[in-house]
């Protein structure tokens, strides 16, 4: 059936072409999968994404030639050994806290243009689940990783975290106990959430990543515009050489060479908060070591959980358990709960424009609220903005039914 | 163009969050303490004392207000207390009106002839003079090791000293201290001793000696190879049993040395290594310069760092607590200049990629 | 059109590959022995007290050292026995003076892959389990597969100690001569 050319040198294109089709390799996601045109910046995000969770990696590949997932000597094992005896360790810890921060900014602006413009929508159901599963694996593996350093942060967040399973009145001590192994944050905990960190969940999120791109390929990347257009002819046109006209570019080189660039600026950026601005990452509060019996005088969350851990807070226990458990799950239910048949930005939707500028306004509020100490007003302004979080999606299938067609 | 609106909505946002994640939850969470630039004339304890009166006095109107049962008794124990805060402050005062009008400079020879009173307990290795005991013996006999005085004059502020010597509680602002106070004599004499200490002083000294001097008794730093009694000894373990006896044996005058320490002072003071790092610049220089005033009740008694002692103090803090930062300001600026340069490349390289597609 | 094309693209991948040779410079530099490693590097070993022909073993870098004080007679062997067949040295060229004795000081892996050889003390000689090498009483091979007598540490003499990991006088002629390899 097959032929191969004996002829053919080996490892030359063609030897190549034999074996692995790496001409039709080639093609198919790279020089032949076509992008729109009409896109802007934000349409880089997933690559600065993959950029920076690369860069997670790496770091991490070297944090862990000298981590010790020890619970008496993990914290020196990093605070010392890493940060000041290893050659560059501190750049490795540096790099990993921020990229750790700052994946979850890129995360956000992410699926927020997915929202505003409808990237969700019409055959796009796929990439935002497969999407959100990212965002939830990626908040295990940034909790998980916070545990590693066993400084007071990363015991009392273990502590608060595995509490949540409780169950409010449930009571299930059991399955807490369960979870982390012991009575309390210990040796057993800290040895499984390692492995989770450094195994398990970044095989699971390498897994996810892939299917990520694999949902996008057969309905290829939305516009700016929300346009439908045959991809095939509009393909032809650019091939034929008609690229003004043409409404695609093919990924490799032409999108590719603007991915790079956003790329660049925002390793500009990356870089500065790794050399110049990492508290904001790397919080004071972790340099103190894990000491079970005393609690710090404020526990929060890292900055890209505090809107979901303000849902929680203002409520009593139960209510307030149900509610930020409904925060963890709504936003898979976007694709579904959005009722109109548009695929557009959000400012030529109606309401949906406001019901996106209040959601993401609203969000920012949580979070603001989900840091600062309970007391007033802010608890009451958190409350206010934890139920008008539950009240916009309820609000969404009404609003977005009786969205006109465009 | 309508990308770079784009973004600044984008980056807009991201400030906005940052500010309020940041800057905004911090202001709320610390409470502002006023910094007086390492000058020790009682300004802070008197307002600390101040706001409490103040406090009680509000706390007693509203349970005026309330009523209720037993309500008498209640009020009675509040005016209690707001008497003693009263006499404390009367007292507190009095105090600092005193030294504050101590002449400065003492005369030296003389303070040496007097130096008798402090070596009883104190050494002075620099003279010469030996500590009496060892620090566990010190520890055993006053709870803690009474520092030896040698770098005392080069780090600690003078007026500082005098009100030291003439009441170390008042001084320090603690209830208890080791050191009784008045053992100096008058105020003159004070000054005398403390200008003898001036006068020894060492001109310079390395950040380590400013660190055990100011905290090292109390406070270790394992980054730093520092335990509260000494520099941990180099030692070998017995190739046979793989263990390492005088290791053992030095951990445990430390273990001794610190139980004492923590019945002196209530809990073991936490090791330092990396505290630059835990704490905040603007908390570490208030809090040195008056514990009470971040950490109201501690046992930590002020140490009266001048303002170059401090920095001395704290660039030690800095070599065990952040020994990367030079590396890290070497290599930054490399790293970033990359990047710039590379973005440019790219923006040269995307113009000619998309150059005639529009 | 297409020449610029490829000539920015060209400049960008080479100026990304300048930064992975940075990036690799630091991996390599965490890949490097941590400093409190290298400031484990010396031992400090009191040779006076040792009795003679009886093998006693230090640990200098986590590997196992030799050191066998010599009787007068294996001195005289040692003076008279040349270190191979046709070198200008001789057996007593590799053993260590201080005082008045003689020792032999070696890192106690074997020069062929690095078995730990047995003393046999009646016999005078090391034998490595391993692979069968042999060496008499003051390091040489005397039997294959070994290249070469066992290696001396580097070692300054400061009175009846020796300091393992410091290299003085003696040491650097024995470099100097060849009797030893840099360990």
């Amino acid at each position: 059936m097959a032929h191969f050319d004996e002829n053919a040198r080996p490892f030359s294109n063609k030897w190549l072409d034999e074996r692995i089709g790496i001409n039709t390799l080639k093609r198919v996601l790279s020089t032949e999968y076509w992008i729109p045109k009409n896109i802007n910046f934000l349409w880089a995000m997933g690559m600065v994404l993959a950029a920076t969770f690369g860069m997670l990696l790496i770091s991490g590949i070297f944090l862990l030639m000298y981590y010790i997932p020890d619970t008496k000597q993990a914290f020196d094992s990093v605070n010392y050994t890493i940060m000041s005896q290893v050659g560059y360790g501190w750049l490795w810890r540096h790099i990993h806290g921020v990229g750790a921060s700052v994946v979850f900014l890129i995360i956000y602006i992410h699926m927020f243009t997915g929202i505003y413009y409808g990237s969700y929508k019409r055959g796009r159901e796929l990439i935002w689940l497969s999407g959100m599963l990212l965002f939830v694996v990626f908040s295990a593996e940034a909790f998980s990783g916070y545990m590693l350093p066993w400084g007071q942060m990363s015991y009392w967040a273990g502590m608060v975290i595995t509490n949540l399973f409780s169950g409010g009145s449930l009571h299930a001590n059991g399955l807490v106990e369960w979870i982390r192994g012991d009575y309390i944050p210990g040796q057993a905990y800290l040895g499984r959430f390692f492995m989770l960190h450094v195994l398990l969940l970044p095989l699971v999120i390498i897994g996810l990543i892939v299917f990520h791109f694999g949902t996008l390929r057969l309905p290829h990347v939305n516009n700016k515009d929300g346009e439908e257009f045959d991809f095939a002819a509009e393909a032809e046109k650019y091939k034929a050489g008609n690229k003004k006209e043409s409404k695609v570019i093919p990924f490799n080189p032409v999108f590719l060479s603007k991915d790079v660039f956003v790329m660049g600026i925002y390793f500009i950026f990356f870089f500065y908060l790794v050399f110049y601005h990492f508290e904001f990452a790397m919080d004071p509060v972790n340099f103190d070591p894990a000491n079970g019996l005393k609690t710090p005088t404020h526990i929060y969350p890292e900055w890209y959980f505090l809107w979901s851990y303000e849902i929680l807070r203002p409520f009593p226990t139960d209510p307030g358990l149900i509610a930020f458990a409904f925060a963890q799950v709504i936003f898979f239910a976007l694709p579904f709960l959005d009722r109109s048949p548009n695929v557009a930005p959000a400012n030529r939707r109606g309401i949906f424009k406001f019901w996106f500028w209040a959601l993401l306004v609203d969000m920012i509020i949580l979070t603001f609220m989900g840091k600062v100490p309970p007391v007033q007003p802010w608890s009451n302004i958190g409350l206010v903005a934890a139920v008008t979080f539950i009240a916009l999606w309820i609000l969404l299938p009404i609003i977005t039914k009786l969205e006109k067609k465009l | 163009m309508k990308e770079l609106k784009v973004l600044s909505i984008v980056v807009i946002f991201t400030l906005v969050l940052y500010w309020g994640v940041e800057p905004f939850a911090h202001s709320q969470m610390h409470k502002h303490v006023e910094f007086n630039g390492f000058a020790y004339n009682g300004k802070s304890d008197i307002e600390q004392l101040d706001e409490k009166i103040k406090k009680i006095n509000e706390e007693i109107t509203e349970l005026k207000n309330s009523g209720g049962k037993d309500i008498k008794t209640k009020i009675a124990d509040k005016e209690k207390e707001l008497n003693e805060l009263k006499a404390k402050l009367d007292d507190t005062k009095k105090f600092w009106a005193e030294i504050n009008k101590v002449p400065k400079g003492g005369d030296a020879a003389a303070g040496k002839a007097a130096i008798a009173a402090c070596v009883a307990c104190h050494g002075i290795k620099s003279q010469g003079m030996k500590a009496p005991m060892d620090p566990n013996a010190a520890a055993a006999a006053y709870g803690v090791n009474p520092p030896d005085l040698s770098n005392a004059g080069a780090l600690y502020d003078e007026k500082f000293l005098i009100a030291f010597l003439k009441s170390p509680t008042h001084a320090a602002h603690v209830k208890k201290l080791a050191m009784p106070g008045g053992l100096a004599g008058d105020d003159k004499n004070a000054a005398n001793i403390v200008a003898y200490l001036k006068s020894i002083a060492p001109k310079e000294i390395t950040p380590k000696e400013a660190f055990v001097t100011a905290c090292g008794r109390c406070h270790a730093n394992r980054y730093g190879k520092w335990t509260q009694i000494g520099d941990v000894p180099k030692t070998k373990s017995n190739i046979k049993t793989g263990q390492d006896i005088d290791a053992l044996k030095f951990k445990e005058k430390v273990a001794d040395y610190q139980g004492k320490l923590a019945n002196y002072m209530g809990k073991l003071p936490p090791d330092l290594s990396i505290i630059i790092r835990a704490r905040s610049e603007d908390f570490l220089k208030t809090f040195v310069e008056d514990p009470q005033s971040q950490l109201p009740g501690t046992a930590m008694p002020r140490v009266g760092l001048t303002k170059e002692g401090y920095e001395k103090v704290i660039s030690y803090l800095e070599e065990t607590g952040d020994p990367s930062k030079p590396k890290r300001e070497a290599t930054g600026p490399w790293v970033l200049g990359f990047f710039v340069i590379f973005s440019l490349l790219a923006y040269g390289w995307y113009k000619s990629q998309w150059k005639g597609l529009k | 059109m297409s020449n610029r094309r490829d000539f920015m693209g060209m400049a960008l991948g080479a100026f990304t590959g300048l930064g992975a040779l940075g990036a690799l410079y630091a991996a390599k530099r965490t890949w490097d022995p941590l400093p409190s490693v290298k400031a484990a590097g010396f031992t400090t070993i009191d040779v006076s007290k040792a009795p003679e022909n009886v093998l006693i073993t230090e640990v200098w870098r986590g590997k196992p050292i030799f050191i066998l004080k010599q009787s007068k007679e294996m001195v005289e062997k040692a003076k008279n026995r040349p270190i191979s067949n046709n070198s200008k040295f001789k057996d007593i060229d590799r053993l260590i003076k201080i005082g008045n004795d003689y020792y032999m000081v070696v890192v106690g892996l074997c020069t062929h892959l690095g078995c730990i050889p047995d003393y046999r003390p009646e016999k005078e000689n090391f034998l490595c389990a391993c692979h069968g090498g042999m060496y008499n009483s003051s390091s040489d091979v005397i039997k294959a597969p070994p290249p070469r007598g066992l290696d001396i540490p580097p070692f300054k003499i400061d009175g009846t100690k020796l300091v393992l990991g410091e290299e003085g006088p003696e040491y650097k002629k024995l470099l100097a001569d060849g009797i030893t390899l840099p360990v």
